[in-house]
């Protein structure tokens, strides 16, 4: 391929104008790229969100304010959670590079344990705000608050049942190549929604907690 | 029953309106004889296998441009009835329209002609063309692009339901809160609206997605950046503001359907929500929407001119550098569709002034195309007729759409029949006349076979007089203060405009006509009008070197490009077809998941509509389960054997030496 | 590594030329090791930590707090981003870090836009006070 090209540009009386021995494309190529630009599209989607909360967010409509609401320490164990299962992940990929399907597997586990106790604390934060009347319909600020959270919340969800469905694609076929890349899609994934997650903590609950 | 049907019932059906009725029975009546007839030749089996299940880009890029075409036939029934409505409507006569179906239909045509219509024709005419003019096989997501064409017919067909079950919305095409929350629309109109468009949403944002990684890892060898074919680059840009715009639609709908669903306050007017915020979020999409549109057609008017002048495009690079900037600058201008809102001075000024700069660059591509044009040995084809009479109609809808950047000229203007002959002026005379354009252009390829000239020009003179006819006096009316939207008017010294306005939709009836006529003659004729070399336009990039219609993997070796014009580049240097030493060639194969899936969204869209909770969780849950076993196949490509590649080019070999 | 090898001959716009020489490992894409991870992973505890101690004790006035926040989030999401995801200019090419300054660009764009713009409509236009907010 290489030798094709460069013959081409050597001698510009006899250019070559086809590939003759050709590879083909390695099946997901281009997978890695498609993902990260899904998720460039995804991250606009949360600016909408970040936006929305940045207009309506000061709109109690004499409901309550944040700082009644939100429970700075239980959102401080929620980040941790959420800092932790993307060490555990980073420590999957790198068993991953390894090729050690088991110890891969365990840290998944931890990881996908770890999204389950961040889901279940916010659940119960949910939870919580909607018994003291301050559910999603009480005021815009509510509205936004619950929709932004809920869907870095949603987000987490398909994660963790993406983690289930990779962790039983892993044991059926091993660390093939097509595996590894599912994982590291989901890697990437996985820490996108921490870097947003580092938003919501400044913007939502940090600043909220000023204002 | 309420447990089961939701708030559907028997009510929802429209019997009661005669119009409805009547297309009803005859759209029922139509849909069986084509049933019968696929039936009767036994072609649901092929249709099935070669077609809906087909990951081939070529063949879903054809499949886009029918459904465009049907929805064009819609979408203008609509524009025609509502014609008919303002012509008659004057005087005292409330017209033959009521205003719940009036609204409906002013609603559906935008909704119609923006999603169903222009983003199926520019994303099929992408499909179809950019990995031929890349020189690659296919789309670097096959299986991805047939579910996204799937969810594109799935919001249409939620469209269509609406005619006939329960409403669509009657709150203008963007849906504006308050009129859009529950208060104001209880019924299933809006419901209707946001589902089909989050449905045909997800299609757009991944096949955007797919064809941006197609673009900048599928070229082929030799093809940098600066060496793509404008149409290529246009495409780019064009896919790039899809990945980057539809998600903010699809958030702002969401929002929307919180309010209306869950009853949370974004956009109501109660308890803080703000409705200008939709407004905001919604053209924040919208703008970079109408540069979808349009910088295809760019794209497509760039390879015409250059073609049917025989040169090379004059100033290619300053052609991209445009394109760039307009990509950019399309996200800086929303606030020009609502001036009026009252955010003051300096957010006005700011708006408008960009709005201004932003027809710079469109100029220099007016330019570039007079330039390539000049000195040129112009063949007037259809193609490149379209393409004269876009730069004359465009240039004007461009100059009155500066005027409408002035804000002061706006607060005259504003949602006035102004602004409508404007945006129609940009759209028909930019994005619909580039694609009938592209169309011409392309259809050789795609079908082996040039379309009827004769009724070809019937259609084209038609549309330009006729769209001239119908929204010159809308020009007028807007200026003397005639709003955009109304079912009756008072005034009688307006009718004459409206009539004459009528007759131009009836001028451009009768081109859609020829249009439909002259396919049906060209495939009568196809014989007369074959074109064996695959390059019938003395053509200058990739596309054109490969037969017509192209093999299954479109090029027999891959190409290797040394110029901008590489198929030019080729045949000025006496390339050589290549005989022998084909290989077999990997290729994805066919698929039914994305019909499946994108059935079961419309379940779940229409589930939702209607309240069906029942049918909403399954179709949910079967989303789940049917896109998570899809990820449990791991074969999902083939080899066409080397002796069928050997074959098919040496059928051609025997076409092209004209020994059939 | 050998990722490296291959992205850092294929400047922005090669065809998949170049692709075909580095098809032997799956992607165009780096991998971490224990130490940037771990590295990654400290950092980004010690810049929650501070803007969480920062905001529960109110050592500095409001606005110096928030600022301060503002900044961590921001030297934290790109600590995220290199040491997580593993972002640098080589990275397919130097397409992943375009699409992502695009992203931003149009990110700051829709944020700082819909904040400027409707502070400067609830200015002017002066909303009626919410009757629900009345006594």
């Amino acid at each position: 391929m290489t030798m094709t090209m460069t013959a081409a540009e050597r001698t510009e009386e006899t250019p070559v104008f086809h590939v003759v021995d050709e590879h083909e494309h390695p099946e997901g190529h281009s997978t890695l790229l498609g993902f990260w630009i899904y998720l460039m599209s995804d991250c606009l989607i949360f600016a909408i969100l970040f936006a929305t909360y940045g207009v309506l967010g000061g709109s109690f409509a004499g409901g309550p304010t944040p700082k009644e609401l939100f429970d700075l320490p239980l959102v401080a164990v929620n980040t941790s959670m959420l800092l932790f299962s993307s060490i555990t992940y980073g420590f999957a990929m790198l068993t991953m590079e390894k090729g050690q399907a088991r110890q891969t597997q365990i840290w998944l586990a931890i990881t996908g344990l770890f999204g389950l106790a961040f889901l279940g604390i916010e659940l119960f934060e949910f939870a919580h705000m909607i018994h003291e009347g301050a559910g999603p319909q009480r005021s815009a600020f509510l509205s936004s608050f619950f929709t932004l959270v809920g869907t870095h919340g949603l987000h987490v969800t398909f994660g963790t049942v993406w983690l289930v469905t990779l962790m039983v694609q892993v044991q059926k076929h091993g660390l093939i190549p097509a595996n590894k890349r599912r994982l590291t899609c989901l890697s990437m994934f996985w820490h996108f929604l921490d870097v947003i997650w580092i938003g919501v903590f400044t913007f939502v609950y940090l600043m909220g907690t000023l204002r | 029953m309420h447990a089961i049907f939701g708030r559907l019932s028997l009510e929802a059906f429209p019997y009661h309106e005669p119009i409805v009725v009547a297309t009803f029975v005859a759209v029922v009546l139509g849909g069986a004889a084509l049933v019968a007839a696929l039936t009767y030749f036994k072609l649901w089996g092929y249709l099935w296998k070669e077609w809906f299940t087909t990951v081939d880009h070529k063949r879903i890029g054809i499949m886009y441009m029918v459904l465009g075409l049907v929805m064009l036939l819609r979408g203008f029934a609509d524009a025609v009835m509502m014609r008919l409505q303002q012509a008659i409507a004057f005087g005292g006569s409330e017209g033959y329209l009521n205003a719940h179906h009036y609204d409906q239909v002013f609603t559906a045509h935008g909704v119609i002609m923006i999603f169903f219509v222009a983003m199926p024709f520019v994303t099929g005419l992408m499909n179809y063309v950019v990995p031929l003019q890349i020189g690659a096989r296919d789309v670097s997501f096959p299986f991805l692009n047939n579910f996204s064409f799937w969810m594109t017919v799935g919001g249409a067909a939620l469209v269509m339901v609406s005619l006939f079950v329960g409403e669509f919305a009657q709150t203008g095409w963007l849906a504006y809160p308050p009129l859009s929350g529950l208060e104001a629309s209880p019924a299933t109109g809006v419901d209707y609206y946001i589902w089909a468009l989050q449905v045909a949403g997800v299609g757009t944002t991944l096949s955007g997605i797919n064809l941006v990684c197609t673009i900048i890892k599928m070229r082929a060898p030799g093809m940098t950046m600066m060496k793509m074919p404008v149409f290529t680059w246009t495409s780019l840009c064009t896919n790039v503001l899809i990945v980057a715009s539809f998600p903010i639609l699809t958030a702002a709908l969401v929002l929307l359907s919180l309010d209306r669903y869950v009853g949370t306050n974004f956009f109501t007017n109660t308890l803080g929500g703000n409705p200008m915020m939709y407004v905001n979020l919604i053209w924040i999409w919208g703008h970079p929407e109408v540069y979808i549109l349009i910088l295809p057609c760019f794209g497509i008017f760039s390879e015409v001119t250059s073609t049917f002048s025989g040169k090379k495009l004059f100033g290619y690079t300053s052609m991209v550098y445009a394109t760039v900037v307009i990509t950019i600058l399309s996200y800086l201008v929303w606030l020009h569709h609502f001036f009026t809102m009252g955010s003051g001075a300096s957010v006005n000024s700011f708006f408008g002034i960009t709005t201004m700069i932003i027809s710079i660059p469109t100029g220099a591509k007016i330019f570039n195309w007079l330039f390539t044009m000049y000195r040129g040995r112009i063949r007037f084809e259809l193609p490149m007729m379209w393409t004269v009479a876009f730069m004359l109609t465009f240039v004007i809808g461009g100059m009155t759409g500066v005027l409408l950047a002035v804000p002061p000229a706006d607060f005259v203007l504003h949602n006035s029949l102004f602004l409508i002959a404007h945006f129609h002026n940009v759209i028909i005379g930019g994005v619909l006349f580039g694609l009938f354009a592209g169309i011409y252009y392309w259809f050789p390829k795609a079908f082996g076979f040039r379309l009827d000239p004769f009724w070809g020009k019937v259609s084209f003179w038609c549309w330009v007089i006729g769209f001239w006819v119908a929204f010159t006096p809308l020009y007028v009316l807007g200026l003397m203060g005639v709003t955009r939207r109304l079912r009756v008017f008072d005034d009688p010294s307006l009718q004459i405009w409206f009539l004459i306005a009528a007759c131009g939709a009836a001028l451009i009836a009768v081109g859609i006509g020829a249009f439909l006529l002259q396919i049906a003659v060209s495939v009568w004729k196809r014989h007369e009008l074959r074109d064996v070399t695959g390059d019938p336009w003395d053509g200058r990039t990739l596309e054109w070197a490969t037969s017509s219609p192209p093999p299954d993997y479109n090029f027999a070796f891959t190409p290797v490009i040394h110029d901008n014009d590489a198929w030019w580049d080729m045949k000025k240097r006496g390339y050589k077809r290549p005989m022998g030493g084909f290989k077999a060639i990997h290729m994805p194969s066919n698929t039914g998941t994305g019909v499946i899936l994108a059935g079961l969204s419309v379940a779940f869209g229409f589930a939702m509509i209607w309240y069906i909770w029942w049918l909403a969780a399954l179709s949910f849950i079967g989303i789940l389960v049917v896109a998570i076993g899809h990820t449990f196949n791991y074969h999902r490509d083939f080899h066409i054997p080397a002796d069928e590649v050997v074959q098919t080019e040496n059928d051609r070999t025997r076409l092209l030496s004209g020994r059939v | 590594m050998s990722t490296h090898a291959h992205t850092s001959h294929a400047p922005a716009g090669h065809g998949h030329g170049h692709d075909h020489g580095g098809h032997h490992h799956d992607d165009g894409h780096a991998h971490g090791t224990f130490r940037s991870y771990m590295i990654g992973f400290v950092l980004s505890v010690i810049l929650t930590a501070i803007p969480f101690w920062l905001v529960m004790t109110g050592k500095l006035d409001n606005t110096q707090t928030a600022l301060a926040i503002m900044a961590l989030a921001v030297v934290q999401i790109v600590v995220h981003m290199i040491y997580f995801l593993h972002m640098n200019g080589r990275v397919e090419g130097g397409w992943s870090m375009l699409a992502m300054i695009f992203t931003i660009i149009v990110v700051v764009i829709c944020l700082a836009g819909s904040l400027w713009v409707m502070y400067h409509l609830n200015t002017n236009m002066m909303p009626m006070p919410d009757p629900s907010q009345l006594p």
